[in-house]
């Protein structure tokens, strides 16, 4: 196996992009990230897209070939694959792509997450999101995404590992720093109160607990570690990129008050790259509801149980606080919840954080960076670990 | 979206009898059905029985919905609700016939057949359990 370095990324803006298609926002992000990598085209082997559900949202099957024929690829004949995983899609894309170069079969590889929401009416699009739970068992049975997250706040709160102001302070958290953030979708700090007593949308959470509706794409290039010095001086090393399953219905778990696949990959991820949670500078979490990021504080070994609530209340997980920086990018809930290009989204704030490219939200001295992508209540979940060079 | 008639009756054991399965080689129970056991594994295979489940339990957690999709808005808002039922097996549904309010925690519920959804005027309606209070 050999390693495997980042040597481009980008991003769109997130948001609700009314004037740009589903292929047009598929190919920005990738573009962006060639640009990065001062690469002109030909040299790309492969391509792999994290894409949720084109079938449902803009009703388009066969993403993979719409993406490998928009970024003018299919002239090349370049082998284009589409990944599904729920929320984590756009994880599972980034390690399938990393496998590929790691397993000598590909050099140069083009891995780039999409959604395009916004074309379907807000009933529609909350049936899709309900959907990555247990279609047959949970969401058929009126419980919606958002209030299976919800039972897992109330389970927290009934067993004191979370307060509510505790939970509702990790959306306080990706606010703030999706206000530096020029492609966020939220670029406003918001209020602790704001989080409380917004709408509710499934008590104990609101409105403010759950990440939007948003268009965007995201992407990053690869190649073997040895080449990225011919291309780049902007690269990063891919340490660990590690998945784990769990049950597809939450209510089928020992314990709903942790993910274990969480647990389980970050362990690995951490195995691998020969270092501890204690050691990560940056991390990305996928916070599409504030009670999800708090446990993933937890799962990933930056605070104990029952700790991490504080550290979010307290502002310990800023940028600039010194510690662990949490969701610098502004996270789901704030840069945006364009479900395919979430994962990929973390991993292109990592590489500008990894390379000093991150602006008025960089972290000093950042030499490691982990990104935590997961689908529907933690069922499929990928943790990544990147290195600075 | 209209589903075949198929989907429904196919799902009839486990959505109006709270019908699982137990695994004849180590005893566990399992709700919904499954095929094999996932800790005898092979060995299960074809030795998985029907089993009925009791239609009485605790609530473990719950949620008061306030925005929902399609035929459930009609309910809003809604209790959801995990009950751990007396054979210690967990279940996902709705609690209704319930002053809001009042649910907690550890109160006391019971299964019972419910309208859950309706394919449209002239499609079929579907069935399934849902939630009493108990006491």
């Amino acid at each position: 196996m050999r390693d495997v370095a980042i040597i481009g990324a980008g991003s769109t803006k997130f948001g609700e992009l009314w004037g740009a298609s589903f292929r047009a926002i598929g190919i920005e992000a990738g573009a962006r990230a060639m640009q990065d990598a001062n690469l002109g085209g030909d040299e790309v082997d492969a391509i792999y897209i994290g894409n949720m559900s084109a079938g449902r949202f803009i009703n388009q099957q066969h993403i993979d070939a719409l993406i490998a024929d928009y970024t003018g690829m299919a002239t090349n004949h370049v082998p284009t694959t589409r990944v599904e995983a729920g929320g984590a899609s756009g994880g599972v894309a980034f390690r399938q792509a990393v496998m590929a170069v790691a397993s000598g079969l590909h050099d140069i590889v083009i891995v780039g997450g999409a959604e395009k929401m916004t074309d379907m009416d807000d009933d529609s699009i909350n049936s899709v999101l309900n959907a990555t739970s247990d279609a047959e068992w949970e969401a058929g049975m009126g419980l919606t995404l958002p209030s299976l997250y919800a039972i897992i706040a109330q389970r927290l709160m009934a067993e004191g590992i979370a307060t509510r102001e505790e939970i509702a302070s990790c959306a306080v958290n990706s606010h703030f720093h999706g206000a530096m953030n020029p492609d966020a979708q939220f670029r406003k700090a918001v209020s602790l109160d704001t989080v409380l007593h917004a709408g509710p949308v499934a008590e104990p959470l609101t409105m403010f607990d759950c990440a939007p509706i948003s268009d965007g794409s995201a992407a990053v290039i690869l190649c073997p570690l040895e080449e990225a010095k011919k291309h780049t001086d902007n690269y990063v090393k891919v340490c660990s990129s590690m998945q784990a399953s769990d049950t597809l219905a939450l209510f089928q778990r020992e314990s709903i008050t942790h993910f274990n696949a969480t647990r389980v990959a970050a362990q690995q991820a951490y195995q691998a790259a020969h270092i501890t949670a204690a050691d990560i500078d940056v991390a990305e979490v996928h916070d599409d509801y504030t009670v999800a990021g708090l446990m993933a504080l937890q799962d990933l070994g930056f605070w104990k149980e029952g700790e991490a609530g504080r550290a979010l209340l307290e502002g310990q997980t800023r940028f600039d606080a010194g510690k662990t920086a949490i969701n610098t990018s502004g996270g789901l809930k704030a840069k945006g919840y364009p479900i395919g290009a979430a994962g990929l989204s973390q991993i292109v704030e990592l590489t500008q954080q990894l390379t000093n490219r991150a602006g008025p939200r960089q972290v000093r001295n950042a030499k490691y960076g982990l990104a935590q992508s997961t689908g529907g209540t933690g069922s499929a979940v990928t943790v990544t670990v990147l290195e600075a060079m | 979206m209209a589903m075949v008639v198929a989907r429904e009756w196919r799902e009839i054991p486990g959505r109006y009898n709270l019908e699982g399965t137990r695994c004849g080689c180590c005893g566990k129970i399992f709700f919904p059905s499954r095929a094999f056991c996932p800790h005898c594994r092979r060995q299960s295979i074809g030795k998985m029985e029907p089993f009925p489940l009791k239609p009485t339990g605790e609530v473990y957690s719950f949620s008061i919905v306030h925005q929902s999709d399609g035929f459930n808005r009609r309910m809003l808002p809604y209790a959801v609700v995990f009950v751990k039922n007396d054979d210690s097996i967990m279940l996902a549904g709705q609690l209704v016939d319930v002053d809001l309010p009042t649910v907690k925690i550890g109160m006391r519920v019971r299964a019972v057949l419910r309208k859950l959804d309706e394919d449209g005027k002239a499609g079929i309606i579907h069935y399934a359990f849902k939630f009493v209070p108990a006491e």
